[in-house]
């Protein structure tokens, strides 16, 4: 099964904001995003529920590329993001 | 200052002396055969005829309930017309929550579903996608707001006519006293007379003439002020007069509002990494909606406090449900350090201008917090 980017494997970095309100992941994403080379991916896994709809926006707002959600191994929404 | 008009406003002054006269004349319960139930039914159709006249509307097509009522009675009297026809209802993503809830518990309690009908990143919903959602067997009420409460973005309401007969329901409750009602393709409407200056717990249900209305609740299956309750006379008629010197002074006080609100847009778009939502131009005239990255809503709503702004805000945070708006969230919109501006009638532009000048500071501040 491919992930959101494309291919079968994991993110170039994961965020790990599983416990954290809102907006500590996207903080978290502003942050760490530059911490992978452009053209690489970051997910961000967190169960805050604006996070669905602030991962995207913020990646219109940053002009980054949001690739789509899937799901960490214990179930928990994981973001994706291209760094442009 | 209170920048919260949207939800409460002063009572206008013009509605303030007729409240005080009418809580001495009328009283009374208005269908009594009494002398002080005449007084009462004297004004109350004065009322009614005076928010008929404002809205361009027939006295008889105007009732007098609560707020929340005129939106779930207006709007389910119209499906409890249709329910042969069937139990779906449809609306737009960003209605307001009393018609959200009015249409889950009307479908699940009639075998049928709500179909949401998205909006655009203004916030808007297309005209197509209105219609096709309606297109099909078994699609009781469509309900779509005339302006959106949180965001100002008007719809393309009574712009066109809905499939297979499917009655329109306009929740017009944020935008009357600002916008006019539209001509016509609308059955039923529901105001609150708040958003002119009216008390607050004053609500106008309108059925027009010739549309398909049964009552949903139990009672006269006819429309009735108060669902057949005793009516609030006056607090009818305060609102009645509420309306009046508002449309009166509307031109120039919208006119002062837009170019009010344009301001704050503009000094918030300034704010680097903010979001400023809703239709730059076709949107409640006093509204504005901005969301400011990396801050939490509810630490901009008490930072702009302690500079003496009352704001609201639809982040997660701030609300008792610790869910985003769902109006942000279906624009696609930032929901985080999200702030709902909302102009009373009184706000000066010297006001605004303090407003626009703290609001850097105070995002800045918070940003410098969390080290960004």
């Amino acid at each position: 099964m491919s992930n959101p980017d494309g291919r079968g494997s994991g993110p170039d970095l994961e965020l790990d904001c599983r416990g954290r309100p809102c907006p500590l992941p996207i903080i978290e994403l502003g942050r760490r995003h530059t911490d992978v080379d452009v053209g690489g991916t970051v997910a961000v896994v967190a169960d805050d529920v604006a996070a669905r709809v602030d991962v995207p926006a913020w990646c219109r707002m940053r002009g980054q590329v949001f690739l789509g959600e899937d799901a960490a191994p214990d179930g928990v929404p994981r973001y994706w993001v291209r760094r442009t | 200052m209170h920048l919260d008009a949207g939800a409460g406003a002063p009572l206008h002054p013009a509605a303030r002396e007729v409240m005080t006269a009418a809580q001495e004349r009328g009283f009374a319960d208005p269908r009594a055969l009494h002398g002080a139930g005449r007084d009462a039914r004297l004004l109350l159709d004065n009322a009614r005829e005076v928010v008929a006249e404002c809205l361009g509307l027939r006295r008889e097509e105007v009732f007098f309930t609560s707020p929340v009522d005129a939106v779930q009675r207006g709007m389910l009297g119209l499906a409890a017309a249709r329910v042969r026809v069937g139990g779906h209802v449809v609306h737009s993503a960003v209605e307001h929550a009393h018609v959200r809830h009015a249409a889950l518990w009307w479908a699940g309690s009639h075998g049928g579903e709500t179909r949401e009908v998205p909006v655009d990143l203004r916030g808007a919903v297309a005209e197509a996608d209105v219609i096709s959602h309606c297109a099909g067997a078994g699609v009781a009420v469509a309900a779509v707001q005339l302006a959106n409460h949180e965001v100002g973005t008007v719809q393309p309401v009574g712009a066109f006519p809905l499939p297979d007969g499917v009655p329109m329901f306009v929740d017009a409750s944020p935008a009357l006293g600002h916008l006019d009602l539209p001509a016509e393709h609308w059955s039923a409407a529901a105001g609150h007379a708040t958003a002119w200056g009216g008390p607050p717990g004053v609500g106008v249900m309108i059925v027009r003439r010739g549309a398909r209305w049964t009552n949903p609740f139990p009672g006269d299956p006819a429309p009735t002020d108060a669902g057949g309750g005793l009516p609030d006379v006056p607090g009818a008629l305060a609102a009645a007069a509420a309306l009046r010197a508002t449309l009166a002074e509307h031109d120039e006080v919208a006119a002062r509002q837009r170019r009010l609100v344009d301001r704050i847009r503009e000094a918030a778009a300034a704010v680097p990494d903010t979001d400023v939502v809703g239709d730059p131009r076709d949107r409640l005239p006093h509204l504005v909606t901005f969301s400011c990255l990396y801050v939490p809503g509810e630490a901009l709503v008490r930072a702009l406090d302690r500079h003496g702004f009352g704001v609201a805000s639809g982040s997660a945070c701030t609300a008792s449900t610790l869910e985003p708006s769902h109006v942000l969230a279906a624009m696609g919109a930032l929901t985080h350090g999200n702030v709902r501006v909302s102009l009373g009638r009184q706000v000066t532009e010297a006001q605004v201008e303090r407003f626009c000048a703290v609001l850097p500071g105070v995002v800045q501040d918070l940003r410098a917090e969390i080290g960004l």
